[in-house]
C-alpha cells in the first residue's frame, strides 16, 4: 500500500503530463503482480469495494483524540481524509508499521467486510499504515481520490511500458479485470495479447474537441458532415451474442459505466431489433409525441432512483443514432465517416424501432449557413426538436473512428452560452487541490419590488476563473465574511456592497428544489466584475423570461 | 499562589520589567536579548543587543556591522545579572546560535523558548530542558496535524526523486538560514557527495557556517554553472517560482518546511516535491517539552495558539494565548 500510496502523493503534486506517465510506468515497472493490477484499477476507477460515507471516518476519528482538536485540525486543513490521515494516533500505527498492509491485502479486506465490520476493518488499516497510507486509503475509500491522472493517462503509462499504444489497451480493456495478470504478461512479453470474448463489449468513445468561429475559417465546409448537437447525454449501446445463443444487451455510458438497469425501455427495443450484434452510438433523449423534450425534463427521469412503470411512460427514452462501430462480427471503426453513416442509415431504416432513429445531418454549403443553422435550429430542419439542440457537430467525412480526442477530425460548436451579472451570497471551501479556498460560490438575482428588494440565491459556480482569480475570491470572502455556517462563509450582500459576478450558462430549467424556481445549466463564472456595484446586478425575471421562452418552443 | 511570570506584552514586544529588556522585540528598544537570528526575531537598530556569539555574527552578516549601538555577547550557561533578575541562554535546537531565555527572580523561574525543536541537527546545539514555572512556547505548528516527517526519510524522497528524473535539476527552496544549511547537512549525512549549488542569496551565511567548522562539503555558486540537470540547487523560497528558476532544466520544484505536510499548502504553492523538513517543534514535540519543563503557566507567543491552549487548560496549566503579530517569518508560505 506504501509504495502505491506515494505514487498517488507524488501525481498530485506533479502538474507535468510526462512526469506523470513516467512515475505511473515507473510504479508498473517495480512493483510486483497482483500489487500494480490493484492500484492500476484504482487509478483508472475499476476498483469495487463498499465505499465509506465521511460521517464513518469521522466518527472513528473522534472516537480516538479530543473533538476540539479536531474541528481546529479540519478547519486548518480544508480536506477530511488529509485531517483524519495526518490525525490518527501514531502510537496504534506504529504496531502494523513492520509489515504495512498490502495494496492487495487492503483490497481483499475491504471487499470481505461487511457494513457492520467496515469501521472496525478501516481503524485496522489504518493503524498499519504511514500518513501517506492513511491518506491514500480513506481518499480511495471515501471516493474521492482525486489526483489529476485521467484513466486515459494511466492506460497511456501502462502502453509506454510495454511499447504499445494508448488505444491497443483500449481496445481490450473492457474484458479485462483486476489485477490484469493477463495484461501485463503481454505488456511485459510473457504472453500473447489478451483475448477479450466479451460478446457485447464497450468501444472506447471517439470525442469532439471545441471550436469558435475564427478556427472554422481554417477548415474547408466541404471536408465535413454537420449534425446538430443533442442536449442528451451520449450512449453507447452494444448487443451480442453469447455461445448458448442468449441475447447480451448493454448501454453504456460516454466512460463505458454500464447504464442498462436504469433504461429498461430502450433494452427491451433493443432486443427486438432484427440483428444479432452490433454497436452504435447515439443520444440517450426523452422524447413525447414524437417531439424531443429539454435537457430538463430528461433530467427528471435520471434523477428518479426507482424505475416505476409510471415514470416509463411519463418519461419514454428514445435513442437518436449517429455512428455504428460494429454490425454482425464486422469492426466498422476503420471505415470512413460517411461509409459508416451510410451503414448506419440502412441500420435504422431495416430496424424500424419506434424509440431509434437517425440523427438527421444539416444541410449546408458554406461556414455562413451552417452559423445560421446553428442560431436557429428550429428554421434549418430541427424543427420542434430545437429545444434539445445545444450547437452543431462537425465530423471530417474522411474520419474513421479513433477512441479518445483526436486532433482535427471532430468539432463542437456549442450554441453561445446566455450571461448574467450576478451577487455573490456565499461561499464554501472546494475540494482536493481547491480545500484551503473558498471556490464554491452561491450567487443571487435581485427579486420583488424596488422599495423592499431582496437577493435571491439562484446558483452556483465553481469554475470559469483563473487560479489568480480564485486567490483573489478567496482573500475577498476572507475579508468580507458577514457570517459562519460551519464550512460556509456568508459574503456581505446588499445594495450597497458585495461583488458583481458575471455568470455563462447554457440554459434553465424550472426547479422546485431552488427557492428562486429557476435552475441555470452548467453555471460558471465568466468574469469577476470588480467594478460593478452590486444595485446594478441582474434581476431573477431576467431568468424566468428565459425559462418561459423555452417552455413556449416545446 | 501564582508564581511571578516577569513577563508584559507592550507594544514593543515581550519586556521583563524586573530587568528592563525586551525580547525578541520587534521595534528598537534600549535593551533587547535576541533568541536566534531569524528576520523576525532580530531586528536592526536597538541600543543594545545580547545573545549569542553567533546570533550576533548572523546579524552582523546580515544588517551589517552597525547593526546596534552596542553587543554583547552571552555564552550558553553563563549568568548574567541583569536588574533584579539572572538571566542564562541555552540552546534552544532551532538553528546555530539559537537560545532559550531563562529569567530567574525570587521563587520563580521563566523560560522564554523562542523558536525550539527536538529533533537532532547536525547543524546546532540540541535543545536543552529547563525546568521552569512559566514556559514561553511558540506554536507555528500548533495543531496536532502538524507531525513533522523523520528528516532522513524525507532526504531520501529528494534522493529517489533525482534517481528517476536524472535529466531534470531539483530545485528546493530552503530559508536562507538554518534550514539550507541543515539541508545539506542532512544531504551529506545520507552520503550524499554530489556538489550541492546554491542560489547568491544563500552564499554569505553558507559561507559562516563553513568557517565555524560545520562540514558541508563541496558546494558551488549556481550561477553560470549551466542547466544543472539532475543536480541539487538550494535557493530562497520565492525564487522557487521566479524566473530566476526557468534557466535550469526542466526544474522539480521542491520546498523543505513544515508547512508541506498540509497538501493543499503544498500544491497551492505550485510545489511538486514538498518535503516535510522544519525547524520548529511540532505538535507533539510541543506537547511533551511544555509537560517535560514542568510548568505551571503556559504562555502561548505565536502561531496556531488554540489547540494547543486548549488542550493544556483541560491538564491543568495556566495556560494563555498572547497573541503576538510579527512572528513567524521563517516558516511562513510564500507572502501572496
Ligand atoms: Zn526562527
Ligand atoms: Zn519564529
Amino acid at each position: 500500500m506504501n509504495r502505491f500510496a506515494s505514487l498517488l502523493d507524488r501525481l498530485q503534486h506533479e502538474p507535468s503530463r510526462l512526469a506523470k506517465l513516467r512515475l505511473m510506468t515507473d510504479y508498473f515497472r517495480t512493483t510486483a503482480d497482483p500489487d500494480r493490477g490493484y492500484g492500476l484499477a484504482a487509478l483508472t476507477g475499476a476498483l469495487s469495494f463498499k465505499y465509506a460515507k465521511p460521517g464513518l471516518v469521522k466518527a472513528l476519528i473522534v472516537s480516538r483524540i479530543d473533538p476540539v482538536l479536531f474541528e481546529l485540525s479540519y478547519d486548518y486543513v480544508g480536506d477530511l481524509s488529509e485531517t483524519v490521515a495526518l490525525l490518527w494516533p501514531v502510537e496504534a500505527s506504529a504496531r502494523g508499521a513492520d509489515h504495512p498492509a498490502s495494496l492487495t491485502e487492503v483490497v481483499r479486506r475491504l471487499a470481505e467486510s461487511g457494513k457492520i465490520d467496515l469501521p472496525r476493518v478501516l481503524a485496522e488499516l489504518l493503524d498499519g499504515l504511514d500518513e501517506t497510507g492513511r491518506w491514500a486509503l480513506l481518499k480511495l475509500i471515501t471516493g474521492a481520490m482525486r489526483i489529476g491522472a485521467s484513466a486515459r493517462l494511466a492506460k497511456q503509462a501502462l502502453a509506454d511500458l510495454g511499447g504499445k499504444s494508448a488505444n491497443d489497451i483500449e481496445d481490450i480493456w473492457h474484458g479485462l479485470k483486476p489485477p490484469y495478470l493477463d495484461l501485463f504478461a503481454w505488456l511485459e512479453g510473457r504472453e500473447p495479447r489478451p483475448v477479450t470474448n466479451d460478446p457485447a463489449p464497450f468501444s472506447p468513445a471517439m470525442l469532439a474537441h471545441a471550436i469558435t468561429e475564427e478556427e472554422l475559417a481554417e477548415l474547408n465546409p466541404h471536408d465535413f458532415r454537420a449534425e446538430w448537437k443533442w442536449d442528451g447525454i451520449r450512449v453507447q449501446a452494444a448487443v451480442g451474442e453469447r455461445r448458448s445463443g442468449d441475447k447480451i444487451i448493454r448501454l453504456f455510458s460516454r466512460t463505458g459505466e454500464d447504464i442498462s438497469g436504469a433504461f429498461p425501455d430502450l433494452v427491451a427495443m433493443f432486443a427486438e431489433l432484427p440483428y444479432r450484434a452490433f454497436s452504435l452510438d447515439g443520444e440517450l433523449l426523452i422524447r413525447r409525441d414524437g417531439v424531443v423534450q429539454s435537457f430538463g425534463v430528461l433530467q427528471q427521469r435520471l434523477n428518479r432512483k426507482k424505475v416505476s412503470a409510471s415514470l416509463l411512460a411519463e418519461y419514454p427514452a428514445h435513442i437518436r443514432a449517429y455512428d455504428l462501430l460494429s454490425f454482425e462480427g464486422e469492426d466498422l471503426r476503420a471505415l470512413p465517416f460517411v461509409e459508416r453513416r451510410g451503414r448506419l442509415e440502412t441500420f435504422v431504416a431495416r430496424a424500424g424501432a419506434a424509440r431509434l432513429d437517425l440523427s438527421p445531418q444539416i444541410d449546408f454549403a458554406t461556414w455562413d449557413r451552417l452559423a445560421a443553422a446553428r442560431r436557429d435550429p428550429a428554421s434549418a430542419g430541427a424543427g420542434a426538436d430545437a429545444t434539445a439542440v445545444e450547437g452543431v457537430m462537425l465530423k471530417r467525412a474522411e474520419s474513421i473512428y479513433v477512441p479518445g480526442r483526436p486532433k482535427g477530425l471532430w468539432y463542437k460548436w456549442k450554441r453561445d452560452p446566455f450571461t448574467i451579472d450576478a451577487v455573490l451570497m456565499y461561499a464554501q471551501r472546494g475540494h482536493g487541490k481547491r480545500s484551503s479556498f473558498y471556490s464554491d460560490f452561491t450567487f443571487g438575482l435581485w427579486q420583488g419590488q424596488t422599495e423592499r428588494d431582496e437577493l435571491v440565491p439562484v446558483g452556483k459556480a465553481y469554475f470559469g476563473f483563473t487560479d489568480e482569480e480564485l486567490r483573489r475570491l478567496d482573500r475577498y470572502v476572507r475579508t468580507n465574511t458577514s457570517e459562519r455556517y460551519g464550512p460556509v462563509r456568508e459574503v456581505a450582500h446588499g445594495k450597497d456592497e458585495g461583488l458583481v459576478l458575471e455568470i455563462a450558462f447554457d440554459g434553465v430549467n424550472r426547479s422546485g428544489r431552488h427557492k428562486s424556481g429557476v435552475a441555470m445549466r452548467f453555471p460558471r463564472i465568466n468574469r469577476i466584475r470588480w467594478d460593478k456595484p452590486s444595485r446594478e446586478a441582474d434581476r431573477l425575471e431576467t431568468l424566468e423570461a428565459l425559462l418561459k421562452e423555452d417552455e413556449r418552443m416545446s | 499562589m501564582q508564581a511571578a511570570t516577569f513577563l508584559a506584552l507592550r507594544p514593543q514586544g515581550l519586556y521583563c520589567e524586573a530587568g528592563d529588556f525586551y525580547i525578541d522585540p520587534l521595534r528598537s528598544v534600549p535593551r533587547a536579548l535576541i533568541t536566534h537570528g531569524h528576520s523576525d526575531h532580530a531586528r536592526a537598530g536597538h541600543d543594545k543587543v545580547l545573545a549569542t556569539r553567533d546570533t550576533l555574527a548572523v546579524m552582523a552578516l546580515r544588517y551589517g556591522a552597525e547593526f546596534a549601538h552596542e553587543a554583547q555577547v552571552v555564552e550558553y550557561g553563563e549568568e548574567l545579572r541583569i536588574g533584579d533578575v539572572a538571566v542564562s541562554l541555552h540552546p534552544a535546537g532551532h538553528v546555530l546560535g539559537s537560545a532559550q531565555i531563562l529569567i530567574r527572580g525570587p521563587g520563580a523561574r521563566t523560560v522564554v523558548s523562542g523558536d525550539y525543536k527536538r529533533e537532532p541537527d547536525p547543524t546546532c546545539a540540541p535543545f536543552e530542558l529547563i525546568a521552569c514555572d512559566t514556559f514561553v512556547s511558540e506554536a507555528t505548528f500548533g495543531l496536532p496535524v502538524f507531525r513533522h516527517s523523520n528528516a532522513a526519510g524525507e532526504i531520501e524522497k529528494l534522493l529517489a526523486s533525482l534517481r528517476l528524473f536524472p535529466e531534470r535539476a531539483h530545485l528546493v527552496g530552503a530559508y536562507t538560514f538554518g534550514k539550507a544549511q541543515r539541508l545539506i547537512a542532512l544531504l551529506r549525512q545520507k552520503g550524499y557527495d554530489r556538489p550541492v549549488f546554491l542560489h547568491g542569496a544563500l552564499e554569505k551565511l553558507t559561507d559562516y557556517y563553513v568557517r565555524r567548522g560545520i562540514a558541508l562539503g563541496d558546494i558551488r555558486k549556481a550561477a553560470g554553472a549551466g542547466d544543472l540537470a539532475g543536480e541539487i540547487v538550494l535557493c530562497p523560497p520565492t525564487a522557487v517560482s521566479d524566473i530566476w528558476s526557468r534557466k535550469f532544466a526542466d526544474p522539480v520544484t521542491s520546498f523543505a518546511s513544515g508547512w508541506m505536510r498540509v497538501r493543499a499548502r503544498a500544491r497551492q504553492s505550485g510545489i511538486e516535491l514538498p518535503l516535510v523538513i522544519s525547524d520548529h517543534a511540532d505538535w507533539d514535540a510541543l506537547c511533551t517539552t511544555i509537560s517535560e519543563t514542568g510548568c505551571s503557566k503556559l504562555l502561548v507567543t505565536h502561531g496556531e495558539a488554540d489547540a494547543l491552549v486548549h488542550c493544556f487548560k483541560n491538564r491543568g496549566i495556566d495556560a494563555e494565548p498572547l497573541h503576538m503579530l510579527g512572528y513567524g517569518e521563517d516558516e511562513a508560505p510564500e507572502e501572496t
